[in-house]
């Protein structure tokens, strides 16, 4: 792997061919804001809140850090106006479903993004898909998944998977941006045996 | 049927067609495409065979059903071969009398001929319709001469020796060389070169090379690749098997949705005999090149017409767009390199390769080269495909071939590129129409759609309209479509229900903003497009609907009102008798009266009322006037017998 030379925010940063700008970001301790990336996983580049500024060809763009393959000689702005117009609305669109999470009210004062904005919809889910790639990615079990599209789009536990494999794993609970999961895992278990009151009790 | 191995071996095959077809032996050609069907070109097919059969002239005269001729307002559409006569809107009932006349005694009929309505004179021949006059229809054209499950068909015009020439005479690079020359952009939306696209596959490392033909069309009233796909399906055969010769790709895709069944089955059936006459498997024309392709038959959602998707849904995944920061050209389908192309665009290669790029660069605009087949829908008299040379004005296409607008009506705007697009109002009329002057004029090319839009159409409705559609079409993986367009979507339903707020355009226009920068693929990025150009060009209607909680077009109905002016209301109970939710009150000689709180404003009154009485108003952005008291109500009528 040759090296490459690029620069992120005026610093001349090294980094190996084949990296993220992302990552070549993190190996020199300059900060970009994730949702949806998780280091285990393969790159998604859904929530778009890593979106930076890059010249490149003699073109100005914005581009999602997390994807990106960096070039020799590469621009990257990881704060800009226009980046931090970005993601100051990408934030307020999240925080109609999920006005209370934690993450997203950190990033909300950073950028000034106003949690009412939009017209609340609280789904508590962002759609980040952490939970569905990791159990598909690490855990190779499928027990949740995507359901729909559009702005229908929705994440269920697969009731069959779920209720053998869900119980003794748990792994992806920490790994949701919002909490919603949690909420979702038992609304699931609920559905299975409505009979059994302990279902939800227990957690 | 023998293996054509060689150039010289076409060529006769080609003879030995021709030499069975008499030239001057009477065809009748019927359109068979979707819309023709759909308004019963197959009980017509069917009458045609037994009136032959009954009239006695079995064997003296050539039937064919052939795909889409373009004119789908007039169809089914009927052409009569050696001499062109052209019969449209043709029922079964008129079959017996075209075969004992036109074919019979060579006597035209009248009354099915075209009638010009500006000169009101009857036109003959398909060719001088204004509609077909004014087109230039090199790759839609053979549409209505061939029978699209016939090879022969296809090789009797000459089928296949574009790709005789490209593997005998040329050499990879020689064609990749000429497409690049020909200068032939992307067909199916962005306007990509073709040829630098085939380039940069062409030089991708592997030796697994993938081509594709998209034929995943999802526009709203747009179906130009379903119909070339239908009618002729060789043609775009031939061009993806010249594509791979070119890129050095052994494995084709085509992949079309499900929904067009007709497009699936005669493309099958094309692949089948193209594999028969050795145009497609192993050493094709002797010249080594080996290349086999599949139909993939795509789940119906307008994103995976996206070329990311698509080959995610070639995998056998959700049909979900990716990043394209490495061209899909180099890592496309299973990480290999993959050169998608739409239908059109494959279909435009052989003529390329047939009769040069410099014949082909000189047909277009200097950015935009040959022809475009545009589905010209909506509010205009000739609706129908459509193909021009890039350059032509928007005016032409919609007056000269789509003969302007019915009804008297003033045009408004026309929408072209479909959701990805935006609306061109009428100072930009006499735009040329290609790649750059629609993209500079805030709209796009898109695959093709031109919706044509009158006086009655709301333009705050138009743009709901599209980001209704593209609410439910986004995959909805990245948030800046998905939430963007579910933000822009309820602001646009509150602005149409009278509910919009100061700050609500700039609201729409910085959401547009994120959308357009930040959004994943091309879908999420154009989704705004809708909204900024129906603002750009029509602020003052949506000012009109948030201001003065008025809709201009009278088409929101919650801004609108049905008023019955009392001056005009002659009592004749017609309105009163159809309005289905028994909202209008009077009775004979006694003027009628609106209960607004009963009316679902569906306009059957409006529509009802005699137009000679005019007593029916709509109304938006006013007071409903008081009703009249109910003492005055009565009409005094002068008896018949005093006047």
């Amino acid at each position: 792997m040759s090296e490459i030379t690029l620069q992120i925010d005026g610093r001349e940063v090294k980094a190996e061919e084949g990296m993220t700008i992302l990552e070549a970001a993190q190996s020199a301790g300059i900060f970009i804001p994730t949702l949806c990336h998780h280091e285990k996983l393969e790159p998604y580049g859904a929530c778009r809140i890593c979106t930076v500024e890059i010249e490149a060809r003699g073109r100005t763009n914005l581009v999602a850090a997390c994807l990106y393959p960096i070039e020799q000689n590469l621009v990257v702005r990881t704060r800009s106006e226009r980046v931090d117009k970005t993601r100051k609305v990408l934030l307020e669109l999240m925080l109609a479903h999920a006005p209370d999470a934690a993450e997203l009210q950190d990033l909300a004062q950073e950028y000034g993004a106003n949690k009412a904005r939009f017209e609340k919809e609280s789904s508590f889910c962002i759609l980040c898909g952490l939970c569905v790639r990791y159990c598909a990615e690490v855990k190779k079990k499928n027990a949740i998944g995507f359901v729909d599209r559009g702005t229908r789009r929705e994440v269920i536990f697969i009731p069959e998977i779920a209720s053998k494999e869900c119980e003794d794993c748990k792994e992806c609970f920490p790994l949701c941006p919002t909490e919603a999961l949690q909420a979702t895992y038992l609304l699931t278990k609920a559905l299975m045996s409505p009979s059994s009151p302990s279902a939800s009790e227990s957690e | 049927m023998p293996r054509i191995n060689s150039p010289a071996e076409l060529e006769e095959l080609r003879k030995g067609i021709l030499s069975k077809r008499d030239p001057n032996k009477p065809c009748i050609t019927l359109c068979s495409g979707t819309a023709c069907h759909a308004s019963g070109s197959e009980e017509v097919a069917a009458s045609i065979e037994e009136e032959i059969k009954k009239q006695g002239l079995s064997g003296k005269v050539d039937f064919r059903k052939t795909g889409c001729h373009g004119f789908c307002e007039k169809g089914p559409i009927i052409v009569i071969h050696p001499e062109k006569i052209c019969y449209l809107q043709i029922e079964p009932k008129d079959i017996p009398e075209i075969i004992s006349q036109t074919i019979k005694e060579e006597k035209v009929i009248e009354r099915l001929l075209y009638t010009d309505p500006t000169t009101n004179e009857k036109v003959v021949h398909e060719s001088e319709i204004p509609f077909y006059k004014n087109q230039e229809r090199l790759v839609f054209g053979s549409n209505g001469e061939i029978d699209p499950t016939s090879i022969d068909d296809y090789l009797a015009l000459g089928g296949y020796s574009a790709l005789a020439k490209a593997l005998s005479q040329m050499t990879p690079e020689q064609v990749l060389e000429e497409v690049k020359k020909s200068n032939l952009r992307g067909r199916g939306g962005g306007g990509f070169p073709a040829g630098r696209k085939w380039e940069e596959c062409r030089n991708a490392p592997g030796d697994m090379k993938y081509v594709i033909v998209n034929a995943d069309e999802g526009d709203p009233g747009a179906y130009m690749d379903r119909s070339l796909l239908e009618g002729n399906p060789h043609s775009v055969l031939e061009g993806l098997i010249i594509g791979a010769y070119a890129i050095g790709s052994h494995e084709g895709y085509i992949y079309v949705r499900q929904e067009y069944p007709l497009a699936v089955e005669n493309v099958g059936t094309a692949i089948e005999q193209a594999k028969e006459h050795g145009f497609l498997g192993e050493n094709i024309f002797g010249s080594g090149f080996d290349f086999t392709v599949k139909v993939h038959r795509g789940a119906g959602a307008f994103v995976s017409g996206e070329s990311s998707a698509l080959m995610t849904a070639i995998e056998g995944r959700v049909g979900e767009p990716r990043p394209k920061y490495i061209h899909t050209a180099i890592k496309g389908v299973r990480d290999r390199p993959s050169c998608l192309n739409n239908v059109e665009t494959w279909a435009t290669v052989p003529l390329i390769i047939n009769k040069g790029a410099d014949w082909f660069a000189q047909l277009g605009t200097q950015g935009s080269k040959g022809t475009k087949i545009f589905s010209l829908v909506g509010k205009v008299n000739n609706t129908g495909l459509v193909e021009v040379p890039m350059g032509i004005t928007l005016r032409d296409i919609i007056y000269k071939i789509g003969g302007g607008i019915p009804g008297d009506k003033k045009f408004k705007a026309v929408q072209t590129g479909g959701p990805s697009g935006g609306c061109i109002p009428e100072e930009q009329l006499d735009m040329k129409v290609d790649f750059d002057e629609l993209a500079k004029a805030g709209s796009m090319m898109g695959s093709g759609g031109m919706i044509v839009m009158d006086e009655d159409t709301c333009m705050v409705d138009v743009a709901r309209y599209f980001l209704d559609f593209l609410s439910d079409e986004s995959c909805g993986k990245c948030v800046p479509c998905r939430e963007g367009i579910r933000q822009m979507l309820k602001i646009l339903t509150n602005i149409s229900k009278g509910e919009g707020k100061e700050g609500d355009i700039e609201l729409l226009e910085e959401l547009s903003q994120v959308t357009r920068d930040a959004s994943l693929c091309a879908l999420g990025r154009t989704a705004a497009n809708p909204v900024l150009s129906t603002i750009h060009y029509f602020r003052d209607e949506y000012e009109a609907h948030i201001k003065e909680k008025r809709c201009p077009a009278y088409v929101c109905k919650a801004l609108i009102s049905y008023y019955i002016d009392p001056e005009k209301c002659q009592a004749c109970m017609i309105c009163l008798r159809q309005c289905p939710a028994g909202a209008i009150s009077g009775g004979k000689n006694q003027i009628h009266v609106i209960d607004q709180e009963k009316c679902t404003k569906c306009g059957t009154c409006f529509e009802a009322c005699p137009p000679r009485f005019g007593a029916v108003k709509k109304i938006s952005g006013e007071p409903v006037p008081s009703p009249i008291p109910e003492e005055a109500r009565m009409i005094a009528r002068k008896s018949k017998e005093n006047e």
